[in-house]
């Protein structure tokens, strides 16, 4: 789970184009994570036995009300990996670290949202799959289980249809909007999960893993700079007749616009 | 009641610490929480349905409100023991605020929450709160409430409907209508007011199927037109005695002390009608192009934008104060004790001046927020296709329901001066201590403070005493008729509600510089400068009046020298003022501190 800007935010790069103004950013759960909580939910739900729903999350100590939420919304356990030694990670170096966390927890199935809607790699949790060496489905728009817990059956959209796979558990999986409708986290809920633990983890827990491999260092890509966006200029109403409106635009194409 | 709690009304008499005060800035990650959870539904659920419930399309609303219950938000001030959370009052009112933003939904909340569910959760017996109770904390039964008559509307104890005992001693048969039934249209419970033998005014618990009720047609209203509102029929209704509600004869106690939550909960919930309008009038505002420019550059607009952010911010820090306060009254409350009803009661009532001001003060700030977005949006604010005709159509009940205006504005120094004649406050003294200084000795010059707003905090010193002058020479001059002289009585309600709102503005305002500094406070503070210097001249106007209605010749002038040197200000530049203050929200696109 990532925690990323509220939807609405307004962003604003700093003055130096390095990066963006945190100062004043409402966050939020990363929407489409909030799919991948529902549908592990379900999934306990359905088991109606001693499944757990684990939720995880790499980020400063803002991410810890993000678990929260995932507590509230009915999750059991709540994992806060941080590090100042991870700042600067990129997606692939984030990925190595979720892996090695993974590795410490027996797991039969991983979700993740589709994407992060703020830096939109799409890569995080294909790579904690590689780093675990166990398959992925991306995008998923339906899912089952088997009852053995060994197998999935996921749907997911692609050009001109659906494309059904069958895969082996333990997987990585993530969640695409459709997949359900992810329940809001209800008052006495969040009265329970104020009573749940969330277990910090950071580089020294993490066998294997040096300062080195994490953060800037570790990554593999570096990010130069930020552009805006240009400015639009504001919308022109074309008035009169639609003859009129028709030779008023090619016009307004070829002088002002010049595109043709 | 704990010693150094401050008693309700003594604001005016006692200086306050801006770090005793809640503010909304206070409010921990589950509160925000719990906040969200609302923001949510009212965003997801309850605002694409809009068109649906004003239509009162069959079902709508009440699955709204099921479904609301479903997340927990109906049992926020319900007792555990009856299935409820039972949560502290800020984090009630700020779910209030938030569902505040769900025009007619938020009074279809606020009434089974509210006078729909706290009778019972106040007055019921174990029996009446186990068969009724953890049903209205789910939603599971929807509550509403009958008191008005055709004939007794303020004056509710001149009810004529009547409850006498059956011959067999089971029930009371209840006759008479009763009109105004908030929820009435789909209530499964309701709690009407009637007098056992036409004499002793009481509370009954009636069951929507009980035979000889049946309901008018929905009224066709100004505004909120997605809630429910009936009159009902009672034609020889069999109400079990079982379902008496707390004492025979006793019913004005219930039906008051309910009226006190609902006040300062509309208080709040003014505030969250006036964000939304505010978020949307500056989104607007930002996209609407005219002489190539959007509209939100234009200083008259910007002038709008700063007021409505402006009173919605002092609104905002007399709502949470006044939470706090009640927190800090109800929460030592043993909750399993016997009295535990009747000690909430009594704490809440001894806030109950400060209940009024947030009555009259959060709907008159939304009478103006919304009839100010209606002007921004210009002619899309008068056709429907915009949500700023329907804000305005909303606000103007908040006037007239749970309690008029006027109503309130007599209970203001009303309740005030009673208080002071039991000696629960000693505002007697300190009038009269004021009249003394002010009148015999010159006012000795201050020694020249320091610190953040000195000037501000003297005036809304001097305003306090301002009220304390008025009210003074009000009861000397009319002793026990004062009563009568309503003229009189509303300028002194608006003097002290101005009193409360300026200052809690202010002290808020210092809270966040001490925790944020100077530069995190940046727009509150401005905010609140605005406000008092914005607010000095018409207390100063309010006082005259009273003065020249209580005194003449000699007696006047003195008074007014008096006035003067109290009101006495140098104007800061106030025009300025608002255009940083709109360019700080211009930018937000948001009322967001």
């Amino acid at each position: 789970m990532k925690n990323v800007p509220d939807t609405e935010t307004k962003i604003k790069l700093t003055s130096d184009r390095s990066g963006i103004e945190t100062q004043g950013i409402k966050y939020v759960m990363n929407p489409f994570d909030e799919y991948a909580v529902e549908a592990a939910l379900q999934l306990k739900e359905k088991f109606k036995d001693d499944t757990t729903v684990t939720v995880m999350s790499l980020g400063p100590d803002r991410v810890v009300e993000t678990l929260r939420t995932a507590l509230a919304m009915g999750a059991d356990e709540a994992v806060h990996v941080w590090d100042p030694a991870f700042e600067g990670s990129d997606m692939l170096s984030g990925a190595k670290i979720l892996a090695k966390v993974a590795e410490k927890m027996e797991f039969d199935l991983i979700l993740g949202g589709k994407q992060g809607i703020d830096y939109d790699s799409m890569q995080t949790c294909a790579a904690v799959a590689e780093h675990l060496g166990i398959p992925q489905v991306q995008i998923v728009i339906a899912l089952e289980i088997s009852d053995d817990k060994t197998s999935i059956v996921a749907r997911r959209r692609i050009e001109g249809g659906d494309e059904v796979v069958n895969i082996k558990l333990p997987a990585v999986v993530t969640c695409e909007k459709g997949l359900n409708e992810p329940r809001y986290a209800s008052l006495p809920g969040i009265m329970k999960a104020k009573k749940k633990e969330i277990k910090k983890i950071g580089l020294s827990d993490l066998e294997g893993l040096s300062a080195a491999d994490v953060g800037a260092s570790g990554s593999a890509t570096k990010i130069v700079g930020y552009e805006p966006l240009a400015e639009r200029a504001p919308c022109r109403m074309l008035e009169g007749e639609p003859g009129q409106q028709v030779s008023d635009l090619v016009r307004a194409l070829r002088e002002d616009a010049k595109v043709i | 009641m704990a010693d150094d709690l401050p008693k309700g009304g003594s604001f005016l008499i006692e200086e306050t610490d801006p770090a005793s005060i809640f503010t909304p800035e206070d409010f921990t990650e589950e509160q925000r929480m719990f906040a969200k959870t609302a923001e949510d539904f009212i965003h997801n659920e309850v605002i694409p349905k809009i068109e649906q419930t004003e239509a009162k399309e069959e079902g709508v609303m009440v699955e709204l409100l099921k479904k609301s219950g479903e997340l927990g938000l109906l049992m926020i001030d319900v007792p555990e023991k009856y299935g409820g959370l039972e949560l502290d009052k800020a984090t009630s009112m700020l779910v209030t605020e938030v569902i505040s933003k769900g025009g007619a939904f938020a009074v279809t909340y606020a009434v089974h929450i509210g006078i729909g569910t706290l009778p019972v959760s106040y007055f019921g017996t174990p029996v009446q709160k186990e068969k009724y109770l953890t049903k209205l904390a789910t939603g599971e039964l929807i509550g509403s409430y009958a008191l008005t008559e055709a004939g007794s509307g303020s004056d509710a104890l001149a009810a004529k409907t009547r409850a006498d005992l059956s011959d067999d001693g089971k029930y009371y048969i209840l006759n008479g209508e009763k009109t105004f039934l908030s929820n009435g249209g789909f209530a499964d419970l309701i709690i009407v007011f009637a007098k056992v033998g036409g004499e002793e005014f009481s509370a009954f618990i009636v069951e929507r199927g009980y035979d000889g009720l049946t309901l008018g047609a929905e009224e066709k209203k100004l505004g909120i037109r997605g809630s429910s509102t009936v009159q009902i029929f009672l034609d020889n209704v069999k109400v079990p005695v079982e379902n008496l509600l707390g004492e025979k004869g006793k019913g004005h106690k219930i039906a008051f002390n309910i009226l006190n939550v609902g006040r300062f909960k509309l208080g709040v919930g003014s505030v969250g009608s006036a964000k939304i309008a505010i978020d949307d009038s500056i989104k607007y505002a930002n996209e609407r192009q005219q002489f190539g420019k959007p509209i939100a550059s234009f200083g008259m607009i910007k002038n709008k934008i700063a007021n409505m952010a402006t009173y919605t911010y002092v609104t905002e820090s007399m709502s949470y104060r006044t939470a706090g306060l009640m927190d800090g009254i109800l929460s030592p409350i043993d909750r399993d004790a016997d009295d535990a009803s009747e000690l909430t009661m009594k704490g809440i009532e001894e806030y109950v001046t400060e209940c009024s001001i947030m009555k009259v003060k959060g709907t008159e700030m939304i009478g103006y927020v919304a009839d100010e977005s209606v002007q921004i949006f210009g002619g899309y604010g008068y056709v429907e296709d915009y949500p700023a005709e329907r804000y305005f159509r909303d606000a103007r009940i908040g006037r007239i329901y749970e309690g008029t205006n006027e109503i309130n504005r007599m209970l203001i120094p009303g309740m005030l001066l009673k208080r002071a004649m039991k000696g629960e406050i000693p505002l007697m003294a300190a009038a009269k201590k004021l009249q003394d200084e002010l009148l015999e000795f010159p006012m000795m010059e201050e020694t020249e403070e320091e610190g953040l707003l000195i000037e501000e905090k003297k005036l809304v010193q001097n305003v306090k005493k301002v009220s304390l002058l008025t009210a003074g020479v009000a009861v000397q001059k009319f002793m026990d008729k004062l009563q009568d002289q309503q003229g009189v009585l509303g300028n002194l309600a608006d003097i002290i509600i101005e009193a409360y709102g300026m200052e809690s503005a202010l002290l808020r305002t210092l809270k966040i510089a001490a925790s944020k500094g100077e530069d995190g406070a940046d727009v509150v503070f401005k905010m609140t400068r605005l406000y008092i210097y914005d607010t000095i001249g018409k207390i100063d106007q309010w006082a005259r009046e009273v003065l020249a209605a209580c005194s003449d010749g000699d007696e006047l002038r003195t008074m007014l020298a008096a006035l003067r040197r109290l009101t006495r200000n140098i104007p800061v530049d106030t025009l300025g003022l608002r255009l940083e203050i709109a360019d700080y929200f211009i930018e937000k696109e948001k009322y967001e501190i």
